[in-house]
């Protein structure tokens, strides 16, 4: 079992989003008392008979102003099962960019609905961004119920609809949990509620603290984006020519054969080498600096890949985007692409379709992907790189797509016909 | 007073603490390798204090055996503790490395800035640091700082982009996607990095343990004379205290963050090993930046405000 947990709120503005967090901060006391004392304090100024924890989050100015959350807060918090890192996301339209950032690492996402309105536009956007980028498990939390007497059958009617709608999104049964929470109360938030005995589930903290989140590394083809070569050239090291970088997929021993793309060419590891000495092994996650039996002619953005499992090289993606700016996209435009460590010129040559969250059915041949839209394009590239299907290995999957002119990120890039495969999320 | 610390004994010894510091020190290391490939001229800022410590500590692993590619940098307020200055000098000297000092005090004397009344020096640091940044064009600048520590630090993106006045916007943040990381800024712009965003207080000490990585002295327990002032310990020192009316006491105390010796406070502790020190860190109900700096606590929003204008 992993001891640490990725994940991510999601879900409509006012759904309780930053009240759950801070609520989760306050009640695996990691909630210090000079950051209570503040909060506190300014619930107090703001006429609050309560404190409002959801000020333990909201950290800009203009958030507490207007009491909504613009861009992603990042908290942290231990248990002795497992460390977390949470990311608390906005959840305005016009923040959903923010939202993806949030979610593009979460291994597990936590989507409320307020249990008055059960599920609305903002909670289908969302799945379907969670479903897009692949993030395995989902809890959704029906929040609020206090306000609706804590009524059985009200949140067997939210569950139900999401749990179908997750389910056509390609979340396998037993990937979707609904809990009834509290998140200004805390019931079933860390502690099961009394108000509540018809819920015979897990808290959300027991849920967190024991879902299974970590995939098998020797399953996966070994990946190897070089981020840096090491040539000391010191008079202790006058000939070590080690490629420095974070292993992306798979694990990777001395002995194993392995090729170097896009050129093709193939080696044997002769080490796995750290500064804290060389190691038999490596899995994905790790930065390590590998070392090859031949000297070849190796620079930044070239991949080691597995030579018995090796990804496509090609100049022509079929890509997924998650289009995050507020300039359109039209078909004829030049970007950037960075994917893994080597940044690369690209055309769109054709936005073949648009995904429709609210139905999740296609709309072929729009004209242009606007903010938030999510759609499938045909992208040449100015040269040859070497790619895998997001949903087999999302770090070799992924890309960015950014504007030359400015250098702004403009989408968030899954290789492959990601909305036949929306039916089969993937670990992120 | 001797720099402590030779224990590598992981105090946390679980698999589960192992496995989060790896995966932070990783994610660490990641970042370095990334600004070393795409950026033209990085800088490390380096004070001596504990964070910058660990980042160049992270910074010599991610390029071992070859040095680090990299200058140092220190804003030197004028009002820092000789401890650590001479802890900083002589891991400059151990590696080999190369350090780029700003003394405010120069900016003072030629007028560029002017003493506060208070004589605390903190918020006088933005302007050299921008003034040195824009004479050496750095283009990527590293900080320690962690999400953990404030909660406008929570906002802030690995990347963060700064315009050609070193201001953060938090509204125009970039997304950051996956562990693809967007380096790309206009001329005069600049990106302050930083690789620590993900650890804890906590994560920063099981790791110092674990790596044995040597500290100044002021971390740990020692003798002190202090004073009190807004409920913090302060020392004395030619920062302007203790006033009328102030008391000198000698106490057992360490420092939690150190920072400009007019605004850093003293915690009274008797944790003289790092393991202690875990410990009292396990224990303490005050956060690092509430229990010791007097800047953070100006108004709910000090930290942001200060950022804004180009503080790291
Ligand atoms: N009655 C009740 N109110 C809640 C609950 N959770 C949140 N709220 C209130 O809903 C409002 C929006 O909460 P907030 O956490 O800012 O929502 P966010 O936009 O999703 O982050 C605030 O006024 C909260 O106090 C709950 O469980 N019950
Ligand atoms: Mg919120």
């Amino acid at each position: 079992m992993s001891s640490l947990l990725r994940l991510a709120t999601a879900g409509s503005v006012d759904d309780g989003k930053s009240t759950l967090v801070g609520r989760l901060l306050y009640d695996t006391k990691s909630v210090l008392a000079d950051q209570l004392d503040a909060v506190q304090r300014a619930s107090v100024d703001r006429g609050l008979s309560t404190p409002d924890l959801s000020l333990l989050v909201d950290g800009l100015r203009s958030e507490r102003e207007q009491g909504i959350t613009i861009d992603v807060a990042y908290r942290y918090f231990a248990t002795p099962r497992r460390s977390f890192v949470l990311a608390d996301t906005p959840g305005h339209v016009q923040y959903t960019r923010n939202t993806v950032t949030g979610a593009s690492t979460a291994q597990l996402a936590v989507l409320l609905v307020d249990a008055r309105k059960g599920v609305v536009e903002q909670t289908r956007r969302h799945a379907a961004v969670l479903a897009l980028l692949g993030v395995p498990r989902l809890v959704l939390a029906v929040n609020k119920v206090d306000l609706i007497g804590y009524d059985e059958a009200a949140f067997t009617v939210i569950a139900k609809e999401f749990t179908a709608h997750a389910a056509s999104l390609g979340y396998p049964d037993g990937s979707v949990l609904s809990i009834p929470v509290s998140a200004l109360h805390g019931d079933n938030v860390a502690t099961s509620s009394e108000n509540t005995p018809w819920y015979t589930g897990p808290t959300l903290l027991e849920h967190l603290e024991n879902v299974p989140v970590a995939p098998d590394p020797h399953e996966a083809p070994f990946r190897f984006p070089v981020q840096y070569v090491i040539r000391p050239r010191t008079p202790e090291h006058p000939d070590y020519r080690g490629y420095a970088g974070q292993i992306a997929s798979g694990t990777v021993r001395p002995g194993d054969q392995v090729v170097v793309l896009p050129q093709g060419l193939r080696s044997t590891v002769e080490s796995v080498d750290t500064a804290d000495g060389t190691l038999d092994e490596a899995g994905a996650g790790s930065s390590v600096t590998v070392m090859l039996a031949d000297d070849l002619d190796i620079a930044r953005g070239d991949l080691i890949a597995s030579a018995s499992d090796r990804p496509e090289v090609t100049d022509e993606v079929t890509a997924a985007l998650c289009w995050l700016s507020s300039k359109p996209l039209q078909a004829g435009t030049r970007v950037l692409v960075k994917h893994g460590a080597r940044t690369v010129q690209g055309l769109i040559e054709e936005i073949a379709s648009r995904f429709d969250e609210q139905t999740l059915s296609t709309v072929d041949g729009p004209d242009v992907l606007e903010l938030n839209d999510i759609g499938s394009v045909r992208l040449r590239l100015s040269e040859e790189i070497p790619v895998d299907d997001y949903s087999q290995s999302p770090r070799t999957g992924a890309f960015l797509v950014i504007d030359p002119k400015d250098g702004d990120t403009l989408a968030a890039g899954l290789v492959g016909d990601r909305f036949s495969t929306l039916g089969a999320p993937e670990k992120a | 007073m001797t720099a402590v610390s030779e224990s590598a004994v992981p105090v946390e010894a679980t698999d589960a603490a192992r496995d989060n510091l790896k995966a932070l020190e990783s994610e660490a290391i990641h970042i370095f390798r990334e600004v070393a490939g795409e950026f033209d001229r990085p800088v490390i800022l380096f004070s001596g204090g504990k964070d910058s410590t660990l980042l160049l500590h992270l910074a010599i692993k991610a390029f071992w055996p070859a040095p680090v590619p990299f200058p140092l940098l220190h804003v030197d307020t004028g009002h820092n503790f000789d401890e650590v200055i001479q802890f900083r000098d002589q891991v400059v000297e151990q590696h080999g490395l190369r350090l780029i000092v700003a003394h405010v005090q120069d900016w003072i004397d030629d007028g560029r800035l002017t003493e506060r009344p208070d004589g605390t020096r903190n918020p006088l640091q933005t302007q050299p640091l921008l003034d040195t940044i824009t004479e050496h064009k750095f283009d990527a600048v590293f900080g320690g700082g962690r999400r953990d520590e404030e909660r406008a630090r929570a906002k802030e993106r690995i990347f963060s982009l700064r315009n050609a006045f070193g201001q953060w916007d938090p509204r125009r943040q970039r997304p950051e996607l996956w562990n693809l990381y967007n380096g790309r800024h206009r001329p005069g712009e600049h990106v302050r990095v930083f690789p620590l965003s993900n650890w804890t207080e906590a994560d920063v000490w099981n790791y110092i343990a674990r790596e044995g990585v040597e500290l100044p002295s002021i971390y740990y327990a020692h003798r002190r004379k202090v004073y009190r002032r807004d409920g913090m310990w302060l020392t004395e020192g030619p920062w302007g205290g203790p006033r009328d009316g102030e008391v000198v006491e000698e106490l057992m105390v360490r420092y939690r963050t150190v920072g400009d010796g007019s605004c850093t406070g003293a915690v009274e502790s008797t944790a003289t090993t790092v393991e202690e020190v875990i410990a009292e860190v396990q224990a303490s109900r005050l956060t690092e930046r509430g229990a010791t700096r007097a800047d953070d606590r100006l108004s709910e929003a000090a930290m942001e405000d200060r950022k804004r204008e180009g503080y790291f």
